[in-house]
């Protein structure tokens, strides 16, 4: 199976083009500052390299989130339009299950990818090696972080991401006399490599309905249901078509 | 299947709260269009909320642009170009179109038109007769109000523009005032004809000679006004009070369009924009023009006043001929603009 693998999440931009397990192309920066500029040029390069048109390949993969929404939007727009105008599978991972995938551990090891959510909060999972597979065990989510801490108390942990040293000082506090590692710097940044071979297995999603995990509902719709509670799910339909 | 005798766009709209997509012969004839609003989600909070506008732009997107090809049959291998609106408008919106389309142009290897969201809004009136060249326009929408001098074809400078707040801006504002939800537009003008101007509410730099609009002034007259009979429990028409703010906006408005026309000759005035809809400037620039020798007024049909995809894809059209081509680093532009016009 030809995968085009796509990851636009956070600040990293990676793509690449997988032939089953194996790497045919791959781009990674960390320097794109806009990825509405960056992403197309860099996908176009990949496969000018694999010598692959557009339609040879059989599925699209793409960093689902959580992660920037602006990011994700343009990632996940992307991916949809080309698995709809090519007729291909589209798949969705967890950008966080992308860094856990690249930090090899074994099976007692509790990674844990973090993403800075901004005011002490982070978007964080828990992710195990099982017999060359890796599982989830504590969902994504969007979370402070001394709760996170909280949640993986008495694990051997290793943090994952370039994020991770902005909590330097509040790890040390949290989790004084546990067991904990930072993954080495190199593991930091997300391979589309590996989010293509996460995505390998996975089934095929509704192209039409499929929409980042941004793990947060507005805050403008937060506050809505603060002040009208009793709407809820009820309310709505907010989108008509003509 | 279809010769490529005509030229087929399809085309992209998400700079707002309309997710839309359209696919248009020659620039001339819609031949499918489907738009996603998403009014009713933001009526909640009283205004477009840009993030949750650019989540419900990535849910919408792709079910519009399958309605298009399952309502015409039609297939990539007939198009001619792909078209979206790169600017003005909020980025995140903007952003979810423009990676689409770049999308599809890529994995179908199609020419890329960048169009300006205002252009869409005067060629909107292509789709009730040809435009004329030299031509004005008169752009009024809830993000912009502004006079745009066409000398000739894929040829927009701007003459004069808003100080402050856009007019469709403004109804939502006073709008509020009076207790109407937003989208504010229609419900007024529907009032305003059931009231009287009796409140003659300033009428901005209506006098100054430039072609620039101000309509701050007059949202704080009319507020000022409601607020004062509040306090002292006076109970105003609201439909005088209406009335006599879309007097004020209609007055400024032609005031302003009927110098430039006088100072710029043209075949056509063009009217467009989501506020081209209110009767009452429609009436009032009928009747101006009508008095202006060789100036017809070519108006936008209703439906085609809003944001949508079928606009762009005739605007897009004119820039296709003309050239106008992005690569695959096109980006949104939120604050694009016309050049202004070189004097
Ligand atoms: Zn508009």
């Amino acid at each position: 199976m030809k995968i085009l693998a796509i990851d636009t999440s956070n600040r990293p931009l990676s793509v690449a083009l997988l032939e089953d397990q194996t790497l045919l192309a791959e781009n990674t920066t960390t320097v794109s500052k806009n990825h509405s500029v960056t992403l197309m040029p860099a996908i176009e390069e990949i496969f000018k390299q694999s010598q692959l048109k557009p339609e040879e390949i059989d599925r699209v993969v793409v960093a689902q989130g959580p992660g920037s929404y602006t990011g994700l939007r343009i990632g996940v727009t992307t991916a949809k339009t080309l698995a709809y105008s090519l007729n291909k599978e589209l798949v969705g991972v967890s950008s966080l299950a992308v860094l856990a995938k690249g930090v090899q551990a074994d099976a007692k090891t509790l990674l844990v990818p973090v993403f800075d959510a901004r005011r002490d909060n982070v978007f964080a999972g828990g992710y195990m090696w099982d017999d060359g597979q890796l599982k989830n065990v504590l969902p994504d989510q969007h979370i402070s972080f001394s709760k996170l801490c909280k949640q993986i108390m008495g694990k051997e942990v290793c943090f994952i991401g370039a994020d991770v040293a902005k909590f330097a000082n509040q790890l040390k506090e949290l989790m004084a006399g546990q067991d904990y590692r930072i993954a080495p710097a190199e593991s930091a940044v997300p391979r589309a490599f590996n989010l293509g071979t996460l995505g390998l297995l996975k089934e095929a999603e509704n192209v039409n309905d499929f929409v980042p995990r941004y793990l947060r509902i507005t805050q403008a719709e937060s506050q809505w249901l603060k002040r009208n509670p009793q709407e809820g799910k009820k309310h709505g339909p907010y989108v008509k078509k003509y | 299947m279809n010769e490529k005798k005509d030229t087929i766009i399809l085309a992209f709209e998400s700079s707002c709260d309309e997710t839309s997509v359209a696919l248009v012969r020659n620039g001339a004839q819609v031949l499918a269009q489907s738009t996603a609003t998403q009014i009713q989600s933001h009526q909640r909070f009283g205004g477009v909320v840009p993030e949750v506008a650019s989540r419900h732009h990535i849910e919408q997107i792709i079910g519009c642009l399958d309605d298009v090809f399952q309502q015409t049959g039609l297939g990539y291998t007939d198009l001619a170009a792909v078209a979206v609106t790169y600017g003005p408008g909020l980025v995140g919106a903007l952003l979810v179109g423009v990676s689409a389309v770049k999308a599809v142009a890529f994995a179908h290897n199609l020419p890329l038109v960048p169009v300006n969201h205002m252009a869409g809004h005067i060629y909107a009136a292509r789709y009730t007769a040809p435009i004329e060249f030299p031509a004005m326009a008169l752009l009024v929408s809830g993000g912009h109000t502004e006079l745009v001098y066409m000398p000739q074809e894929n040829d927009y400078q701007i003459i004069g523009e808003t100080r402050d707040d856009a007019c469709g801006e403004a109804f939502d504002k006073i709008g509020r005032v009076l207790g109407i939800n937003y989208p504010a537009g229609k419900e007024i003008d529907e009032l305003a004809h059931q009231g009287k101007d009796t409140f003659n509410f300033p009428r901005a730099m209506e006098k100054e000679d430039n072609y620039d609009f101000s309509f701050s002034g007059l949202k704080s007259a009319f507020i000022n006004t409601v607020h004062h009979a509040d306090q002292i429990g006076t109970k105003l028409s609201h439909a005088d009070l209406a009335a006599s703010f879309e007097q004020s906006v209609v007055d400024v408005l032609a005031e302003k369009t009927v110098r430039a026309l006088h100072n710029f000759p043209v075949k056509q005035l063009i009217l467009a924009g989501g506020v081209a809809a209110n009767s009452g400037l429609r009436t009032r620039l009928e009747k101006e023009c009508a008095q202006i020798q060789g100036v017809d007024l070519l108006e936008a049909p209703l439906k085609y006043c809003g944001d949508n995809a079928a606009m762009i894809g005739a605007a897009g059209y004119v820039g296709f001929k003309h050239g106008n081509r992005a690569g695959m680093t096109l980006n949104a532009e939120p604050g694009l603009e016309f050049p202004w016009l070189s004097v």
